[in-house]
């Protein structure tokens, strides 16, 4: 028996997305008694892969196969689930981000095993069976679900689990799973890749507007004070669609769902499409001219007012506590 | 070319969501039910340009009861040649796919084009089980697609960016937001959905690998603490201490 966890790699580096799920599963490992072990397919460093004994992995599988440096969802998906049965594990435990959205139902299939995508809780096991809480009706409830089979896969939503760092570094072994040419069926043309920016879906602040800042002209201050922090900026789908800002940026239904733990709303009424991106913030701040505006109701906090005077008073009040901390 | 679409059937997203028997069912009442729109404004509008561009056949796959007519005749209606409707009520994510891939089995698609998410359960699960099913190639989170030689030149959303990829058909596609632009349907498509074929078919037998136990909602509205917009400060101090975030 043990946990597996799929830790993604990037540039040779450890996603965050996937430190969050090698942690998920250390924790999972933990309460069954049994090992937590991570697989990590393609080119990364010993040093890099051993960190993630840091949140409790005892073992990494590496395969270093070059092919995998490019992400193909039937290969990694047979790669994976060849490290689950080799390891003989009972869970197997991914991130729900871009690429786990797709290899984890996959997984799923080729191991005959019941799925959880997207869970925001640990599992509590009752006998062979588990239940895991996961978001549903774009975040307007929750759900249990009951995993009805001895092999479990769980998509843990990132920001869900705040990993806790620990001493201790994991050891590599090499991992050589039989793959044919034609396992890979993707050949990577070229990536656009938005340079200079916090990307979206992994920013832990974010800085969004919408209709209410009337006019793109206007978004100087809203740049600023999400650089100011840190913070990632985004919008709502109204400005994405004409155009004031890049579609990437658009969260909601139909755009990006995003977990971060301070969301500033700014401009934005909070119709129930967008809420639905953004409902798993922690923290939300909702800035807006009008009081009937339904955001509020989402808002942990909220200041009734123009924009174009809160923003700039916003970013000196942050600039003099960051000055005093 | 000959592409499937599998279309589900959601509640509206302005529906009150609701549960019943002890919090273990959902409330269908007073709920009106679409077309899960990821399936009808990007999976299905893209798989009929490219049969218009190149000629060839769209169906649409349903899983779900007779009161879903209405749905499939939609989807006709925007311009899928032929309907299939698999007679079941879904148990979970895997007999959904698995109904999906039984009938693929039997008609040799070129491509099967399957929306994201649903807006209900927000799992990400059928195109990718089909395609394991199926033992086809997959990408999702597809913005951009188009199909020459067989080949099929795909745009996806990866963190932080975009990446173009390249696939040999036969493939699963999963679409999201900017592969196509919504069709609203016309009035000859709505009069022609109502003599285009639908067939149905009784579902294969599936294991249940998960089952729902019970819903929860919120459990209260949530408390917004007002700052004047005069003392911006006081929301930078909550934020700070109370709220610890920054």
């Amino acid at each position: 028996m043990a946990v597996l966890s799929f830790v993604e790699v990037s540039q040779g580096k450890i996603k965050k997305a996937s430190v969050e799920a090698a942690y998920y599963g250390s924790k999972v490992a933990e309460g069954l008694g049994t090992d937590s072990i991570a697989v990590v397919l393609g080119t990364a460093s010993a040093e890099e892969l051993a960190t993630l004994g840091t949140v409790g992995v005892k073992k990494v599988l590496h395969a270093s196969d070059a092919r995998f440096n490019n992400f193909d969802s039937k290969a990694f998906t047979k790669a994976v689930s060849e490290a689950a049965n080799g390891a003989g594990a009972t869970v197997v435990v991914l991130s729900f981000n871009q690429n786990g959205k797709l290899l984890a139902p996959r997984i799923c299939v080729r191991l005959k095993a019941a799925y959880v995508p997207g869970a925001v809780e640990l599992p509590v096991f009752n006998g062979a069976s588990a239940t895991v809480k996961k978001n549903v009706f774009s975040g307007k409830a929750t759900a249990e679900y009951q995993l009805n089979t001895e092999k479990k896969v769980i998509a843990v939503n990132p920001n869900s689990l705040s990993p806790v760092r620990g001493a201790g570094a994991a050891a590599v072994e090499t991992f050589a799973p039989e793959m044919a040419d034609t396992d890979f069926a993707s050949v990577v043309k070229g990536a656009d890749l938005i340079v200079g920016e916090i990307p979206l879906s992994e920013a832990e602040l974010v800085v969004s507007a919408g209709r209410g800042m009337k006019g793109p002209e206007n978004w100087g201050p809203i740049e600023e004070l999400a650089k100011l922090l840190g913070a990632a900026t985004a919008c709502s789908r109204a400005v994405a669609d004409v155009d004031w800002r890049p579609h990437h940026e658009h969260v909601g239904q139909t755009g990006l769902t995003i977990r971060p733990n301070l969301y500033i709303a700014v401009g934005i009424s909070g119709a129930i499409q967008h809420l639905a991106g953004v409902n798993g913030s922690k923290v939300i701040v909702v800035i807006n001219t009008d009081p009937e505006a339904p955001f509020f109701k989402a808002a942990d906090y909220g200041i009734i007012g123009d924009a174009a005077v809160v923003v700039p008073k916003l970013i000196e009040e942050f600039k003099k506590q960051k000055a005093a901390h | 070319m000959k592409i499937l679409v599998p279309i589900a059937k959601v509640p509206d997203t302005t529906s009150k969501i609701a549960f019943v028997d002890n919090n273990t069912k959902f409330n269908p009442d007073g709920v009106t039910f679409i077309m899960n729109p990821t399936d009808e404004w990007y999976a299905l509008v893209r798989a009929i340009e490219l049969k218009e561009k190149q000629g060839g056949e769209v169906v649409v796959i349903h899983v779900g009861l007779a009161d879903s007519e209405q749905i499939i005749r939609k989807a006709l209606a925007i311009g899928a040649d032929k309907a299939v409707r698999v007679d079941a009520d879904p148990t979970d994510a895997y007999f959904i796919a698995a109904q999906i891939a039984a009938h693929a089995k039997t008609e040799n698609y070129d491509l099967i084009i399957a929306g994201k998410e649903t807006i209900d359960y927000n799992s990400y699960e059928v195109g990718g089980m089909v395609a394991e099913l199926l033992d086809l190639p997959c990408v999702a989170l597809v913005q951009k697609l188009e199909i020459e030689n067989g080949v099929a030149t795909i745009k996806r959303e990866i963190e932080g960016g975009t990446e173009t990829v390249e696939v040999k058909l036969p493939m699963v596609v999963c679409a999201q937001k900017e592969l196509a632009e919504a069709r609203i349907p016309n009035m000859k498509g709505i009069m022609g959905a109502r003599t285009k074929p639908l067939t149905v078919v009784p579902a294969d037998a599936t294991e249940k690998l998960t089952t729902i136990t019970s819903y929860h909602l919120p459990d209260k509205a949530n408390e917004c603490k007002y700052v004047s917009p005069d003392n911006v400060g006081e929301l930078v101090r909550l934020l700070h201490e109370e709220a610890k975030v920054v």
